[in-house]
């Protein structure tokens, strides 16, 4: 037996497949990895998908995708007020969590609404066209500003801004946006995505 | 077979032939007899007419008229353009003369429960109308001559769909049909309008077929109806038989008389064996299908010159003491036509617009008729079935035999209850034709095509909103995309000021070409296609 354990092919062929076990072994854990990684980022956009994308910031996150990302880290996915029961359930459901109900800390369920500027009474400040996430609103300084209704998400966010108060929250029936809105007046942002992954 | 064509050859004379391909569909009880004792009536003009132009949502609508302004019959009051190209353009005409009085919503005898944009019309009784341009002699007319002339006269599809006539030529402008189909079939309950039309003006409809048969150069033509209605065949084949022009003959296909035989796929794989596919338009399959009101208002529009401002309606239902058909003009209001027909308004229970399977109750019987008002039932109380408790399913099946569409409503039913939106689009939800032949079948009572059109509007909804949350999702990352740019801009400009006219230019170009980056190339070669397919389409019209 020992001169068997001791020769130099068995040598060779035990030392060569301890290291080819150990290739395929570290090969499976990389890709088990990059499988985990992948999942979690799916997940960030699935969960961001679900996210009503306001960008209001009511669950205490600049925008919606680093709340997307947060919840696949583990925060509470109940901190989205605009979003509805609806977006409560999808999230439960896609996390595999109980339902919670809305975190009251964030805010309230509400009827999507639009802002709506009162315009004889708008100095032209542009304070709340610094405040909109999506660019919505439309002015210039000591101009008269107005929101692009069919772009407004409702996020409340300029109405805080506003020093002379003249910016009202309107309810309005659904979020609709015409195809011919997007067309013709934003060719430009449809490759922001592609144009943001190169400029960093 | 063979046999079987030549009985039906031998009794009802040559093009007839027999189709005999039907998928699932019911038998109920027609309930025809009765407002097929009388003849068509004209109704005569009332008081006051609200002209319903369409729903604000479908289209972008241009009034031609003011309140206050004197109309004539005949005369363009408005056209609502249901797309951006200028193509499906329908135009709403008065059906007298009279004096515009207001420009508001209202309720519309139809089928999408939505109120209306309507123009109300006091009628000042002289009936002055305006010269008409008749064209008796149609085949001298080049083809797209009669389809403007189709879309001039806002001819929308009389069936029920109301997809403009006009646009179902010219869809299949590029290559022509094989089949045209003149769709007789009506297939449900209570309504007789189209069989009556046929009964007393079949040689009209002939004539109109042929005009769209000119109109989309189809190789064959076909007008398709139930084989158990003798007056109107007899009407057709005298019609036929009449007809002595030297074109193709039209052909004569009986079907069995089967809910929902009139639907458009099921008659078209009737008749022509051709199953369209999910999401695919007949157009693509070679087939074009016009019901017969379509076929006799595009005889009246191209022949006489008319443009559509009356349709064929049944007024039905126990509670009416002599139901009839009428020609009624557009924008006559539902009681008037019930007066007409000595209602008995304590025996009414509901008002029902469309057939008994797949009608809506009217809410208010100040509705006015549309172009796709086909029937209307004043029902009493014995004829509304009571609604019985609903049970559980039973999983007979016999829903799944009768679907005409060939989906599982059973299966359906469970994804619809659980909101399981990928299994419903995967199972066909939006392949379902709403026809009702499983709730007239099932033992448990279940109001399954309810709960279906529950289905698809929260399916409907939720695209809607996933649609506006990506673009405030792309709006809000190129605001965060400018924000950085402007931060970088603002940064260069501090550090190196000295050589600034240099960097300005620089930095323009790098912002044009940035740009031009912008827009993707997709973008891009699309919009080199259109004005090239621009150029070519001009090019076409000055060689003509």
């Amino acid at each position: 037996m020992l001169p068997l354990i001791s020769h130099w092919l068995t040598q060779l062929v035990i030392g060569t497949s301890l290291l080819l076990i150990t290739v395929f072994v570290l090969l499976q854990i990389n890709r088990y990895l990059q499988q985990q990684l992948k999942t979690q980022k799916s997940l960030v956009t699935r969960i961001n998908r679900a996210l009503p994308q306001t960008q209001c910031g009511q669950c205490g996150h600049p925008g919606c995708l680093p709340y997307a990302r947060s919840i696949s880290l583990g925060e509470a996915s109940n901190k989205c007020p605009p979003g509805g029961l609806e977006t409560i359930l999808e999230l439960a459901d896609l996390l595999n969590e109980p339902v919670r109900g809305l975190d009251p800390a964030h805010g309230q369920f509400r009827d999507f609404s639009v802002a709506v500027i009162r315009e004889d009474e708008c100095i032209g400040c542009t304070k709340c066209i610094q405040a909109c996430p999506v660019d919505a609103i439309l002015g210039g300084p000591k101009l008269m500003h107005t929101v692009i209704a069919p772009e407004c998400t409702g996020c409340d966010l300029c109405v805080e801004p506003c020093p002379v108060d003249c910016i009202d929250m309107i309810n309005h029936t659904a979020p609709s946006i015409s195809h011919t809105t997007i067309s013709h007046t934003t060719p430009l942002y449809f490759n922001t995505r592609k144009l943001l992954g190169a400029s960093s | 077979m063979s046999a079987l064509k030549q009985l039906a050859s031998r009794f009802f004379g040559g093009n007839t032939v027999f189709a005999r391909r039907t998928v699932g569909g019911i038998q109920p009880l027609p309930f025809k007899e009765h407002s097929l004792r009388s003849r068509i009536m004209s109704t005569p003009i009332p008081q006051q007419l609200t002209i319903p132009i369409g729903a604000e949502e479908s289209g972008q609508i241009s009034l031609l008229v003011g309140i206050g302004d004197q109309v004539r019959k005949y005369q363009r009051l408005a056209v609502i353009s249901l797309h951006t190209d200028g193509r499906s353009d329908v135009p709403v005409h008065a059906p007298t003369s009279g004096v515009i009085t207001s420009i508001e919503n209202s309720i519309v005898a139809d089928h999408s429960e939505q109120q209306q944009r309507c123009i109300g019309l006091a009628v000042d009784g002289h009936d002055e109308a305006l010269q008409l341009e008749p064209h008796s002699d149609y085949s001298q007319l080049p083809s797209t001559d009669i389809v403007s002339l189709i879309r001039d006269a806002g001819i929308i599809g009389m069936g029920g769909a109301g997809f403009p006539a006009a646009d179902k030529l010219s869809k299949c402008g590029d290559s022509a049909p094989e089949f045209l189909i003149i769709n007789a079939a009506e297939c449900e309950p209570y309504i007789t309008a189209d069989e009556a039309l046929l009964r007393e003006r079949a040689g009209k409809v002939v004539a109109g077929a042929k005009i769209l048969k000119r109109a989309s150069a189809a190789q064959r033509y076909i007008i398709a109806i139930e084989d158990t209605k003798p007056d109107a065949i007899a009407a057709l084949q005298q019609a036929l038989q009449d007809d002595t022009s030297p074109e193709t003959p039209c052909e004569l296909v009986l079907i069995p008389s089967k809910y929902p035989a009139g639907s458009e796929r099921q008659l078209i794989q009737c008749v022509t064996g051709r199953e369209i596919a999910s999401g695919q338009h007949p157009t693509e399959n070679g087939v074009v299908m016009h019901n017969v009101g379509t076929a006799y208002a595009v005889y009246e529009a191209i022949v006489e010159g008319k443009p559509c401002i009356s349709r064929f309606t049944t007024l039905c239902g126990k509670a009416l003491k002599t139901p009839k058909n009428f020609e009624a003009l557009i924008g006559t209001a539902a009681d008037f036509l019930f007066e007409l027909c000595g209602i008995e308004a304590n025996n009414k229970q509901m008002s029902i617009v469309g057939g008994s399977l797949m009608g809506n109750e009217l809410t208010s019987d100040k509705a006015v008729i549309c172009k796709t008002t086909n029937c209307l039932i004043a029902a009493c109380a014995s004829e509304i079935a009571t609604s019985k408790p609903e049970q559980a399913c039973i999983r007979c099946g016999f829903c799944a035999d009768v679907c005409p569409s060939k989906l599982l409503p059973q299966q359906l039913l469970a994804f619809s209850r659980t909101t399981d939106t990928t299994q419903l689009i995967e199972h066909g939800l939006f392949d379902c034709i709403e026809c009702g032949a499983c709730d007239y079948v099932c033992p448990s009572h279940i109001p399954l095509v309810s709960t279906y059109k529950k289905s698809k509007k929260v399916i409907e909804t939720r695209q809607q909103s996933l649609e506006c949350s990506d673009y405030w999702q792309q709006r809000f990352q190129f605001r965060q995309y400018r924000i950085k740019k402007e931060k970088e801009q603002a940064l260069s400009r501090k550090t190196d000021s000295s050589t600034k006219p240099a960097r300005t230019a620089e930095r323009t170009a790098k912002a044009l070409s940035e740009a031009a980056d912008f827009i993707s190339k997709e973008q891009a070669s699309r919009d080199i296609a259109a004005a090239v397919a621009r150029v070519k389409a001009r090019r076409d019209e000055k060689n003509k």
